[in-house]
């Protein structure tokens, strides 16, 4: 066995799982606050790549294209919100497909017009391209830079929801929208700030990424489903559930693409295992789901009081 | 919901069929090759819109995921190919067997949840049909699969040359329109419509909902299975591509523009989206932000599509 490769396959997991999660930790605010279907999250995602590239492109310092592209990211979240979602949220789940099935196509369309077919390369600077000598294992530091990024994120959205005043009214907003209303809060106000950060956690992901694997177009829209088995595994609302579930589908997920053919030898003959692996991985997130589904049709996590 | 339709609007239905029926006559004499080339790709889609509208439309069965069907039938005339099967009924039994095993299945679990899950939960197994497909190296992976041949079929029925290629898809299509006319003004259509409103009321009336919408999902599915087998004749060519799940938003806007829960509305949209692509993509390549407008403003300001507006007529 080859512990390198495995401990640097953990890695690419927990990176994976942590990129899923600050996509499904939007998502499954607005879905459990605003009982609102955001099939655009993925938008933001590319959005935030975009932003981040251009500023970077401009100014050369990649932290002025990520601070930048979060405050771009965050008010197009928020004018997305204001324009369109807050008329529908009284509306049918199926508006709410098409609204935002609609705005993948003008978001992928704008970003064509603005910044053309090919995708968007984002430089990292010197000291973040290197890699990193811990005993005999290497990695490169980017990768830990990502993983420390999200783990940061996650902390400080787990302090905001249990901890201020803002994190009390989301969780009452989503237990009780008209109580919290009747209160004299402002729930428009909050749906707004509630919207915009979850668009604003998808493009730092999508910031995250880019240098990697750079800005293309449709790049959300296929990671976006995954966010959304995350979502509905982990229990829609809860963003605990996001989080573990995120980490476990990043495992499974990476996992089962470096390790499955070789477990799948020791049944079946080379050649099988080979031409079966790749498909079986790709089935695994979903077989999982469906397995969640099938005991708990609410998810591993449902929001109850007190396990959000 | 559909109303009952109108002396007036029935003729212009019957009108169009017939327009339909004599379209590759007309393109001939008027040497249009193309035009029938888009015709038929629209009157494959549109059966699939219809079957889509089936459980949406009358079901109120969100399915996000639809266009696995589409891409099921049109590898059960791929893979076989590949083998060099040609042998046409086996491809039909073929796409209608595997179609309905994996709506059963899929459908199984997908119906015991409601709203937002079954939503995701659709397009999420479609998804995992896209993948699988994606990594099928022995069959094209995401280069796709070239059929050499059509389907064979006896030599009255055959599908060689586009003319009798459309006749399939037409014939194909007034079955599926017959069929799905029938159904909803049965019993088993009522509890389907009724369930859709107030699914409790019907399970206290005694009915078993839950049977009923497994059922008139897998029935859904295997049509739209049937129209992916013409698709796969129809192009030649398939590719995972033609699953993704935006495809399956794409049939979904079919379904909106032409008016869910009427017979005939799931077809003008998914000729007036075909129709409405390529004029656009000859104006401009970003035509694609045009429809996600008109996308945007359908929902906010205008409910009913193309369906409605011709029901209008009857007033």
């Amino acid at each position: 066995m080859d512990w390198n490769l495995l401990i640097s396959q953990l890695v690419n997991s927990i990176q994976l799982g942590l990129l899923l999660f600050l996509l499904a930790s939007g998502l499954t605010l607005i879905f459990g606050i605003m009982d609102f279907i955001n099939l655009s999250h993925g938008s933001f995602y590319m959005m935030g790549a975009y932003f981040c590239g251009s500023i970077v492109a401009a100014t050369g310092s990649f932290f002025a294209g990520i601070i930048v592209g979060l405050v771009g990211v965050f008010f197009l979240g928020a004018l997305v919100e204001w324009l369109i979602a807050r008329r529908l949220y009284k509306e049918n789940h199926l508006d709410h497909v098409l609204v935002t099935f609609g705005l993948i196509l003008v978001f992928d369309a704008l970003v064509h017009i603005i910044w053309g077919p090919s995708g968007l390369s984002i430089p990292l600077p010197d000291f973040l391209n290197g890699q990193i000598q811990l005993g005999s294992l290497v990695f490169p530091i980017y990768r830990l830079v990502i993983i420390s990024g999200g783990l940061a994120v996650a902390g400080i959205l787990y302090l905001l929801i249990s901890r201020t005043r803002l994190g009390m009214l989301i969780r009452a907003g989503a237990s009780n929208r008209d109580m919290v209303e009747s209160l004299g809060i402002n729930i428009n106000r909050l749906f707004l700030f509630v919207f915009a950060l979850g668009a604003a956690m998808a493009g730092f992901a999508g910031m995250l990424i880019a240098p990697i694997t750079e800005a293309t177009i449709g790049m959300g829209n296929d990671i976006i489903i995954i966010a959304f088995v995350v979502v509905i595994v982990g229990g829609i609302g809860s963003i605990k559930g996001a989080f573990y579930v995120a980490l476990m589908i990043g495992f499974i997920d990476t996992m089962s693409r470096s390790y499955l053919d070789d477990f799948l030898e020791l049944l079946a003959s080379t050649a099988a295992a080979e031409t079966a692996a790749p498909a079986i991985s790709a089935m695994l997130v979903y077989v999982l789901m469906a397995a969640v589904l099938a005991f708990k049709p609410t998810g591993l996590f449902p929001p109850t009081a007190g396990n959000r | 919901m559909a109303k009952p339709s109108g002396t007036r609007s029935v003729k212009v239905y019957l009108g169009m069929l017939f327009l339909l029926g004599i379209a590759p006559l007309l393109f001939q004499w008027t040497n249009q090759p193309f035009l029938l080339d888009l015709l038929s790709r629209g009157l494959i889609i549109g059966i699939a819109a219809l079957s889509l509208n089936l459980i949406l439309g009358y079901g109120g069965m969100i399915s996000l995921g639809h266009v696995a069907y589409l891409g099921i039938g049109a590898y059960c005339v791929g893979i076989p190919a590949y083998y060099d099967i040609y042998d046409g009924w086996i491809h039909l039994s073929l796409a209608v067997v595997t179609c309905a095993l994996f709506a059963l299945i899929t459908g199984a679990v997908s119906l015991r949840t409601k709203g937002v899950y079954f939503i995701m939960i659709t397009m999420a197994f479609s998804q995992m049909i896209y993948f699988i497909f994606l990594s099928l190296e022995e069959y094209g992976a995401d280069d796709g699969l070239v059929i050499y041949a059509r389907s064979e079929f006896p030599v009255w029925i055959n599908m060689e040359g586009a003319i009798s290629m459309y006749y399939w898809i037409f014939g194909l299509l007034i079955l599926t329109l017959f069929f799905i006319h029938r159904l909803v003004r049965s019993r088993f259509g009522r509890v389907i419509i009724g369930s859709k409103y107030n699914d409790l009321r019907m399970q206290s009336l005694g009915f078993n909902t839950y049977g009923y919408r497994l059922t008139c999902y897998v029935i859904s599915a295997v049509i739209c299975g049937l129209a992916g087998v013409l698709l796969g004749n129809f192009t030649s060519f398939i590719s995972p591509e033609m699953m993704s799940w935006t495809r399956s938003g794409e049939l979904i806007f079919m379904v909106i523009i032409g008016g869910t829960g009427s017979l005939f509305g799931p077809l003008f949209g998914a000729l007036s989206f075909l129709f409405l692509e390529e004029a656009l993509s000859l104006i401009t390549i970003y035509w694609h932000l045009i429809f996600g407008g008109l996308l945007i403003a359908l929902v906010l300001f205008g409910k009913g599509g193309i369906d409605a507006w011709l029901s209008k007529l009857d007033k």
